[in-house]
């Protein structure tokens, strides 16, 4: 096994256990690669790769933009607010236009779910999920898994719980089929009304109460409250959100062992975990961040040995 | 057809005494100097090249680092394989130190090209050197020639080298195979 089983990283639904294990393989050699003096390998330098952002990002599009120039890419950037999109383009004009200019593989960010997976099925380019709406974020699950491997030296048999927003979270989705695949037991926490009504049927537990779950986990991955995908309230408000599942040095504290935190970014500090958690000892988040330049470098470059020449 | 001997056990073993002794008589203490096996094939001989000149001419500190070119090669894209990769350690800097590669087949010469361009992202070497076992000599795509070599084989292009080492195949030897 040295080839990915898909030609695009649309969801990590669609990935084999194989494919994740091949990702990390290769993402230990980047990672290397990219704490030498020069952290600059020739792989992709006859490939073009284009960042289309129809969504706001700075993480994930900064991720990106240096695991592609780490592999020598060449890459041509693209963010709706200055686009034709506003001029009322379809996405896939958009995209064939872009194209046109001879680019291999497609980054996309979209707010609308299965907008990646649309886009494979009409142009001929590699395309990478970069979040689509509230469906899939492969990307940050695989730096997230990736994270944990190298923490606890595997996945298997480790307990992780995803706090928070689950309702409009592609991360948590994602996240979900990567670790159950790699063998992790999973366990969502969040008020009900940031719960999908049918997440147990993914093989996960379902915990309302922040401190049975942490008691339970050996990681807690502390998701952001998106508020601005909530055209509702979902909670009273965000100082009551934070009392009932806001992590602080206390907490972590009254807990019988210690667990591992880690937070995909941004952190709004003071609301899903305090300053003094997340710059503490026990949380990855900085790894994490590193590490996911790792694993894009991995991602695009088993994708891009598919493109033949 | 059955493989053609190329070397035996002894001969491989004479060759590598020999290696040895050329690069005592260039390098003297290696004080100055790292091996550098490239991966996945050159790092048997580096490490035998290694305890020779430990063990049979008393040298203190050979330092021996292994390199991969995967990243740096050529043919991405252009084979039907994913090019896997093998892990680099070198954990010396090799500023301002002469380098040796070891390879055990020097045959079109692009995995040299790929190593030179690799060991730049570890630092600026004084020199570089190539040391290989066996030297195909008509086969060269690139400019690029051995400076301690085992033996020179002239073979074409549908036949094949095969080195066998007793840490990975049981034994010593060098084969000419016909595809």
């Amino acid at each position: 096994m040295s080839e990915l089983s898909v030609d695009h990283l649309l969801g990590i639904k669609y990935l084999k256990n194989s494919d994740i294990d091949l990702i990390f393989e290769t993402a230990d050699h980047f990672k290397k690669v990219i704490n030498r003096p020069i952290k600059k390998v020739p792989s992709l330098r006859d490939i073009t790769i284009a960042n289309l952002f129809f969504e706001n990002s700075t993480r994930t599009k900064l991720s990106f933009e240096l695991a592609q120039k780490r592999l020598s890419a060449d890459v041509i950037n693209f963010s709706s607010g200055q686009s034709s999109v506003s001029k009322g383009e379809t996405l896939v004009d958009t995209v064939n236009n872009i194209l046109s200019m001879k680019v291999d593989m497609v980054v996309m960010r979209h707010p609308n779910p299965g907008a990646a997976s649309f886009l494979s099925k009409h142009i001929d380019a590699q395309i990478i999920n970069a979040g689509d709406g509230a469906h899939e974020h492969p990307t940050q699950a695989l730096l997230d898994t990736y994270s944990i491997r190298e923490k606890y030296g595997e996945v298997k048999g480790k307990k992780v719980v995803i706090v928070g927003d689950i309702l409009h979270s592609r991360v948590a989705l994602s996240n979900i089929f990567a670790l159950q695949l790699q063998g992790a037991e999973v366990m969502v926490c969040g008020p009900k009304t940031l719960m999908p009504k049918h997440i147990n049927k993914l093989g996960v537990k379902v915990e309302t109460n922040l401190l049975k779950a942490l008691n339970w986990c050996d990681i807690a991955n502390m998701l952001r409250v998106q508020n601005e995908r909530m055209e509702i309230s979902y909670f009273p408000s965000t100082r009551e959100y934070t009392q009932q599942y806001g992590v602080t040095k206390a907490v972590l504290e009254s807990l019988d062992k210690e667990i591992t935190i880690m937070h995909p970014g941004p952190i709004n500090r003071g609301v899903e975990i305090t300053s003094e958690v997340a710059d503490s000892g026990q949380a990855i988040i900085l790894n994490q961040v590193e590490n996911g330049v790792a694993i894009r470098m991995a991602v695009m470059y088993l994708l891009a040995s598919k493109i033949k020449q | 057809m059955s493989p053609k001997v190329l070397l035996n056990n002894k001969e491989v073993n004479i060759i590598l005494h020999r290696l040895a002794c050329q690069l005592i008589e260039k390098h003297t203490d290696f004080s100055n100097t790292v091996l550098i096996g490239l991966q996945p094939r050159g790092i048997f001989l580096a490490q035998r090249i290694k305890a020779l000149l430990i063990e049979n001419y008393n040298l203190s500190e050979v330092h021996l680092g292994l390199l991969d070119i995967t990243f740096y090669r050529d043919d991405f894209r252009r084979s039907d394989k994913v090019l896997e990769a093998n892990s680099t350690e070198i954990d010396f800097l090799i500023e301002n130190k002469r380098v040796v590669f070891i390879d055990d087949v020097l045959y079109t010469g692009r995995s040299i090209r790929a190593a030179l361009t690799a060991i730049q992202s570890f630092g600026r070497p004084s020199e570089i050197e190539l040391l290989t076992l066996i030297d195909r000599r008509f086969s060269r795509h690139l400019p690029i020639q051995p400076d301690y070599r085992g033996r020179q084989v002239d073979a074409i292009n549908d036949e094949k080298v095969l080195v066998n080492w007793k840490e990975s195949s049981g034994e010593d030897a060098v084969y000419l195979i016909k595809n």
